[in-house]
């Protein structure tokens, strides 16, 4: 009876790979240990000792941490092993950072004699641990990411709803101008965050099975192929609803993430650089009529444009922003130590201004990196991935990774024209982070079916077969 | 597909790189522009949080720096407010700094050259950064005599050493509290500034470096000093003393205080004329010696010299082309002469110091965060305003005013005080009333002036006491 133990212990199966666990234990361990000291660094920086409760959060941080690597080992054995530490690195450093920013917060509150603000990082760190737990339920949940390709239709329709949700009256709230909240009781939610998983799955589904068609080139122009107007429907609809979302929820961030996101995946897809142009040429248009049509969008443009001539009222953001970077420079005032907390929306749209200040050119270069690591991981997951499905929807997950960082840091930079989206990880913002967290599981479930050995029929005549092959 | 997922983690590369760039351009490059950009309160902030050094009397801090739970790290402290506004001035928020917060700014902040060491020190031993200390020449018993001797009157008063130029007293009234203003709560410092400057009195105002008045009688020293130096005049000098004198060109007849002849038959020596400060016998000399030498005389006792202590101070006005009458008036310290205490201590000090000026200073040493002496101020002279002979012939008449004249009020027992009273005509309000003196007549070690702006009354009865408080503090 013990022979076909003793067999698979001799013989790995085909394609056996290693699983890597320890690899991703080990830099969950440095992970903790990194926003521990961190979280040290701003107690003892701003309070002259360690933050209240410090042990605790140090054990809960732990536990979400161990949870998670135990979830995977079980549930994803063979899952990339990089992803998940990386994510939890940038969600540990996100809670130090909105824990300093409640200090600031609590200090001036004081100072005015005001009463005490309710602190932003306990819900934050409740957050990170139902993050966790949405990670471990999609685990459970989605077994094999091919089998969500059934979904494709009803992915569609539970993004579309999730998106124009906050349209109803009476359950969306609109919050600094953007309507992009429901409300139920006191808890607010941002069901755009969600519905980007929603629309990527359907994405991927639909491209599975149309990729052939949209990639039929009807013509050529100045060597460019070009779709079939016919097909271009769905890119054109993908505009449509960008706009919409301009239009009636005033979000500039969203419609862009979705839109990038639409292109991205049709070009991987169809691999015709004729649907990059395209969507460029619409992304101009919408551009320009977003910027005739719509005044807010105008007044961000002329923001971006010139902010310091709107320094005092609705430049003020971002010139803060670009101070607060600037007192940062090369090596940061150092946790704790400098005044990110100038800058409206401190932990939320600027978390990466204050990580700019404290933690320097340095610092921020790091924190950006890590989105590389992240994307790139998430994106060799994609290459790697034996089906169309799984990489089409692994390239989605990556691509909005990459594009929400790249939106949120270059508006904070005057680089591009600001918009309000959170710091993935980072960010304060219950919605936004389980979201993160399940779009970090299906990558990790994708990389866990490609890299998983094909099954092994164990009947003892095989294991015998298999033995003597070795 | 791998082709095409490849090609589009080079466009994330490109706008990674974009983003680095773009936050190497302004993290590095344009940092120090964001950084001095108007506006930016960061700037401020950042000056709040460092630890200022500390203004000292003695071992005594009259500003410190005190840590604070808020969002600024350091408020600014000062222990005795309005008795030592006048030195210290105030940091304020939203007004900037005045007073030696302001002169010694760099010092207080640690970014003066003498501190760079220390601030090395700071840095590698990774503590906070931390300003140097400036030690004050004020003398603690003597700033409180002179404030208390205000005692609420609008007024003040300078006090000198006279051998070193350094400032023993600089005291005014009404004061104001730097404390309200260095606070943290901009509202409150707005608020209470607008109280200070909606004050007819001005308790903002630099009464004795800044504040001028026509310095009436105690100018009369300075004419008995171009006298003396003039060579035409000896201290027994007979000069005419009359019960009147007319103005020449005019039929404005000038009286002297009490009504009557100065001397027997209208007659007296100019040390009498100063004892009994004969308003007619000094307008008869100031035309006499004309309004050049006069002026000369002036400017060589540091009228017309802006001087800074390290703040600047108001210089002495003689005016420039006084016709006959008006000069005959400088001659009893009206018309356009105008004195602030600093001024007239300075010319008691220099009468008592050999004629020798020395330069006001109110900065004795700066020391390092340490308490270390990193610099001393060493006194410097101005000039030679009279000979040593003048001098002493000028001393003595003035001890004669104080024992024997209208100084009496300033006489101190067992001491030789030398002193001069002034009561000048403002126009319509209450007279301005003065008492300038040096103690000891024979190794001077303090000159003071005072100045009661309004008080009516005369300078022998309400400023000598508080002149004679201020030199007793020092003597003792």
């Amino acid at each position: 009876m013990s022979a076909p133990a003793a067999a698979d212990a001799a013989a790995p199966a085909r394609n056996e790979q290693p699983t890597r666990r320890g690899q991703e234990l080990l830099l969950l361990v440095f992970g903790w240990f990194l926003g521990s000291v961190a979280l040290a660094i701003v107690g003892l920086a701003t309070q002259d000792g360690l933050p209240p409760r410090f042990w605790t959060a140090l054990a809960v941080l732990a536990g979400a941490a161990l949870v998670a690597h135990a979830a995977v080992r079980v549930l994803a054995p063979y899952a990339e092993p990089v992803m998940l530490p990386t994510a939890y690195l940038l969600n540990y450093l996100g809670l130090v950072m909105i824990y300093r920013l409640d200090v600031a917060a609590s200090r001036r509150a004081a100072e005015n004699g005001s009463p005490a603000p309710t602190p932003e990082v306990i819900g934050q760190l409740t957050w990170t641990v139902l993050g966790v737990v949405l990670l471990v339920l999609t685990l459970l949940i989605v077994r094999d990411h091919r089998k969500l390709q059934r979904y494709t239709y009803l992915s569609l329709v539970a993004g579309a709803v999730l998106l124009l949700l906050p349209l109803v009256p009476g359950l969306g709230t609109t919050i600094n101008g953007a309507r992009l909240w429901i409300s139920v009781g006191p808890f607010s939610f941002q069901p755009g965050e969600l519905a980007k998983i929603a629309l990527a799955i359907f994405l991927a589904g639909y491209l599975t099975i149309h990729r052939d068609s949209l990639a039929i080139v009807r013509s050529k122009i100045a060597g460019i192929s070009l779709p079939r107007v016919r097909d271009l429907g769905p890119l054109l609809a993908a505009w449509l609803l960008a706009l919409a979302i301009m239009a009636f929820e005033t979000d500039l961030g969203t419609a862009a993430i979705f839109f990038g996101m639409f292109v991205a995946m049709v070009y991987v897809a169809t691999q015709r650089r004729g649907w990059l142009i395209l969507g460029a040429l619409l992304l101009l248009v919408g551009g320009f009529l977003a910027y005739f049509l719509f005044g807010h969008v105008r007044t961000r443009v002329q923001i971006w444009l010139d902010p310091f001539a709107y320094a005092n009222d609705q430049g003020y953001q971002i010139v803060q922003s670009l101070y607060g970077l600037a007192n940062g420079g090369l090596l940061g005032t150092g946790w704790g130590q400098g005044y990110p907390q100038l800058v409206p929306f401190a932990s939320s749209d600027f978390i990466l201004a204050a990580f700019g200040e404290e933690l320097g050119l340095t610092g921020i270069f790091a924190v950006l990196l890590l989105y590389a690591i992240l994307v790139q991981r998430g994106l060799r997951t994609a290459v790697a991935c034996r089906d169309v499905f799984g990489r089409l929807l692994a390239t989605g997950l990556a691509f909005v990774f990459a594009l929400q960082v790249f939106i949120v840091a270059g508006g904070i930079t005057k680089l591009i024209p600001l918009t309000g989206l959170t710091t993935p990880f980072l960010s304060a913002g219950g919605s936004a982070l389980i979201a993160n967290w399940i779009m970090i599981a299906l990558l990790l479930r994708i990389s866990d079916i490609t890299r998983r050995p094909d099954p092994v029929v164990t009947s003892p005549d095989q294991a015998l077969t298999q033995v003597v092959r070795l | 597909m791998t082709r095409s997922i490849i090609r589009l983690s080079g466009v994330l590369a490109v706008l990674l790189i974009a983003l680095l760039a773009n936050l190497t351009y302004i993290q590095w490059f344009k940092a120090d522009d964001y950084r001095s950009a108007a506006g930016n309160s960061r700037a401020v902030l950042e000056e709040y949080s460092r630890e200022r050094g500390p203004i000292l009397v003695g071992r005594e801090a009259v500003a410190e720096s005190v840590e604070t739970e808020g969002e600024l790290k350091y408020l600014r402290n000062y222990p005795q407010g309005e008795l030592y506004a006048p030195a210290t001035g105030f940091y304020s928020q939203v007004y900037g700094a005045t007073g030696i917060e302001k002169a010694e700014n760099k010092v207080l902040s640690g970014v003066d050259d003498r501190l760079l060491f220390d601030r090395l020190q700071q840095l590698f031993a990774g503590r906070d950064p931390q300003g140097g200390a400036v030690t004050l020449t004020l003398d603690a018993a003597a700033q409180q005599a002179a404030f208390s001797g205000l005692a609420g009157r609008p007024g003040a008063v300078a006090a000198l050493d006279p051998k070193t130029g350094e400032i023993l007293a600089l005291a005014q009234s009404p004061s104001f509290d730097p404390n309200e203003l260095s606070s943290h709560r901009s509202k409150q410092i707005r608020d209470y500034y607008r109280v200070l400057t909606e004050d007819p009195e001005e308790p903002l105002l630099n009464r004795p470096l800044a504040a001028v008045d026509p310095p009436g009688s105690v100018f009369k020293v300075v004419v008995a000093a171009a006298a003396l130096e003039s060579g035409r005049f000896t201290p027994q000098t007979v000069i005419p003393g009359p019960r009147t004198y007319t103005l020449p060109g005019t039929d404005v007849e000038l009286n002297n205080a009490s009504r009557t002849e100065c001397g027997p038959k209208g007659k007296v020596t100019l040390t009498e004329a100063l004892v009994v400060s004969c308003n007619t016998a000094f307008a008869w000399l100031a035309d006499q010696l004309g309004d050049d030498a006069i002026r000369e005389q002036a400017e060589r006792f540091g009228f017309g010299t802006s001087f800074d202590v390290p703040m600047p101070a108001a210089a002495g006005r003689y005016p420039d082309n006084p016709d006959a009458a008006q000069t005959a008036l400088t001659g009893i310290g009206q018309y356009e002469v105008r004195a602030s205490a600093l001024n007239m201590a300075q010319v008691a000090a220099a009468v008592a110091h050999s004629g020798s000026v020395m330069e006001p200073n109110l900065v004795k040493e700066i020391s390092s965060p340490d308490l270390r002496v990193l610099d001393t101020t060493t006194p410097s002279t101005f000039g030679q305003a009279l000979s040593p002979q003048h001098a002493a012939e000028l001393t003595s008449m003035m001890v004669q005013t104080v024992e024997r004249g209208t100084a009496s009020g300033g006489a101190i027992p067992g001491v030789r005080v030398a002193g001069k009273t002034g009561t000048a005509e403002t126009g319509n309000s209450p007279d301005t009333v003065w008492f300038m003196s040096f103690a000891p007549a024979e190794n001077p070690q303090v000159a003071v002036a005072v100045v009661l702006q309004g008080a009516g009354g005369s300078g022998g009865s309400l400023a000598a006491p508080i002149a004679r408080a201020v030199m007793e503090a020092v003597l003792n």
